[in-house]
């Protein structure tokens, strides 16, 4: 047997590394490693890396890479083509539309991390109640999810829109409302396999309350499926946010909205193709970013490939 | 320790119901070690399912410790009896260390001094305290058994159902694992109840056993009866005579019945 090696001597590496662990806090910190390690090797999962990293840091250091207001109207300087001045052109008000993807920037992110935050919990829950629960509560809680599923995401979104009023806050509500179901339905089929497992009957029979089962023992083996469909899905927020956006329901004028940017830019996609195309390029790059990231993940933590 | 009266377990409703335990009694006294045998499929685990809590859909009357039980149980129950399952690999949670899953029961009934109680019960399984932080992937399967050996002793049960705790293991392993619960037996008098398909295994570790088959017991003796070959039931003699090794004689004989009972 190894001998034990303390935190510090011979380093963090063999810290991580090390045979034995000594804490917990070791345990996990060498879990992590090992997992980045795996998540290292695949270069396209380090490109979607690498996009999510630089839309993080477009969008907290906007202020300093953007370099005009976003609102700042120039009427003489309308509708000018790609230049040194204006990278990526200026719009119908003489807005730098370079500056506006910047700042927009923030808007997507804030919107796929809050439905991400919001869609994720709700449908884990109800996936793994209703899957380790079994009987009335899995059928009263899937046929809600089967309701919630049988809308097209968008046109369900677009009706929440519509009943809560246009706006930013209740595009987030309403996309997080067509997130959750199939995230319950994935959570629920996970906790069908774990939950006849012999590990959860060795915790029963500890007499372990249902909700400590569920919450510490049948969520930690949905939550790494969980996240990683969520991450798949972050393209699809990305695109229906835009959508929303795109039929002027999600973020209102003049914020600097990628889909109600692409939408204005329809009307002089003719002599002015930039201003579509700049966002347009920016919801596709970042919709990538996000799937290359998924995959990587999924291929780190699928618990099938262990 | 154990009075198990006419125990009956039906799987399924109605027509298609199919009854696994067929009223079963037997009695386990205080600091025996009872054997459960039969084949696959005789309803012996279910039994153990039944005495552990897990399964809750049963008839008839169970007593452990002289209380009678019903088939919802108390936490307070959890500390009388515990159960050690056949497959160490599917046993253990994935997600959780050593230290994590032997935590667990603590936690849940709230006892105090848990680093004590892990260093304790982990040296009186024979794993030293470098496995504390270890999951269950950086464990052979000796290691793993020895682990949920640990989960169940750290409650300090009176009763121990071990169901088929040797056959999911290699051989060489297999011996070293019933030692330990041997020892185990020895030095703090729990009470065993083991179930097993395997005739060695219960006559190296129990006193007395039962023969179970088609959801039946037919048969009741002790070790030293099994030994002296003092038993009255055919079926008994075919799997004690199955336990010493592969017969020709024995598997023909065992193929005839097989066709008899199919004609």
């Amino acid at each position: 047997m190894t001998t034990a090696i303390e935190p510090g001597k011979g380093g963090l590496r063999a810290y991580l590394t090390a045979e034995v662990s000594n804490s917990p806090t070791q345990a996990s910190l060498q879990r992590l490693y090992f997992g980045c390690r795996r998540f290292a090797e695949n270069p396209l999962a380090m490109i979607g890396l690498g996009i999510l990293v630089v839309l993080l840091l477009v969008a907290i250091f906007a202020p300093l890479i953007a370099p005009f207001p976003m609102n700042e109207q120039n009427l003489g300087r309308r509708l000018l083509p790609p230049s040194g001045a204006h990278w990526f052109g200026t719009d119908e008000l003489g807005r730098d539309i370079f500056s506006r993807v910047v700042y927009g920037s923030r808007i997507t992110l804030q919107i796929t991390l809050l439905v991400a935050s919001i869609a994720a919990p709700i449908g884990l829950l109800v996936g793994t109640v209703s899957g380790y629960f079994g009987g009335w509560t899995d059928t009263v809680l899937m046929r809600i999810t089967d309701i919630f599923l049988s809308f097209p995401g968008l046109i369900l979104a677009l009706a929440f829109v519509a009943a809560l009023g246009p706006g930013i806050r209740n595009a987030v509500i309403a996309i997080a409302l067509t997130v959750w179901p199939p995230i319950a339905r994935l959570a629920r089929a996970e906790t069908l396999t774990v939950r006849s497992s012999d590990y959860i009957a060795a915790i029963r029979a500890q007499g372990a309350p249902a909700w400590r089962i569920v919450v510490k023992h049948v969520m930690p083996m949905c939550l790494s499926s969980v996240i990683i469909r969520i991450t798949l899905n972050m393209a699809g927020i990305i695109l229906t946010a835009a959508a929303l956006g795109f039929l002027g329901l999600g973020a209102q004028p003049p914020m600097p909205e990628w889909g109600a940017m692409l939408s204005t830019g329809r009307q002089y996609l003719l002599g002015s193709w930039f201003l579509a195309a700049a966002p347009g390029i920016a919801i596709l790059v970042v919709s990538l970013g996000f799937n290359l990231f998924g995959d990587g993940l999924r291929d780190v933590l699928d618990p099938r490939d262990e | 320790m154990i009075e198990v009266e006419n125990l009956v377990v039906r799987f399924g409703k109605g027509k298609a119901a199919m009854t696994a335990v067929d009223n079963v009694s037997f009695t386990v006294k205080t600091g025996e070690a009872f054997g459960l045998v039969g084949e696959s499929g005789c309803g012996k685990t279910t039994i153990l399912r039944c005495l552990a809590g897990l399964n809750q859909d049963w008839e008839g009357v169970i007593r452990i410790d002289g209380k009678q039980l019903t088939p919802k149980r108390e936490r307070a129950f959890y500390k009388l009896a515990q159960i050690v399952f056949q497959d160490p690999y599917g046993s253990l949670h994935p997600r959780f260390t050593v230290n994590g899953t032997l935590m667990e029961p603590i936690k849940i009934h709230g006892l105090d001094r848990a680093d004590e109680r892990i260093d304790r019960v982990l040296k009186q399984v024979g794993l030293g305290p470098a496995f504390r932080f270890r999951y269950p992937h950086q464990l052979s399967g000796g290691q793993r058994q020895r682990v949920a050996i640990a989960r169940a002793l750290i409650l300090e049960p009176k009763l121990m159902l071990l169901d088929e705790p040797t056959s999911a293991l290699d051989v060489s392993v297999q011996a070293e694992i019933l030692n330990l619960l041997t020892d185990i037996r020895d030095s703090t008098g729990l009470t065993f109840l083991l179930v097993s398909h395997d005739l060695s295994v219960v006559s190296h570790m129990c006193d007395r056993l039962a023969v179970m088959n088609h959801g039946q017991i037919y048969e009741e003796l002790t070790v030293d009866d099994l030994v002296a070959r003092r038993y009255r039931e055919a079926y008994t003699r075919q799997l004690f005579e199955a336990s010493l090794g592969y017969d020709k004689r024995l598997t023909t004989e065992q193929v005839k019945a097989l066709d008899e009972a199919g004609a």
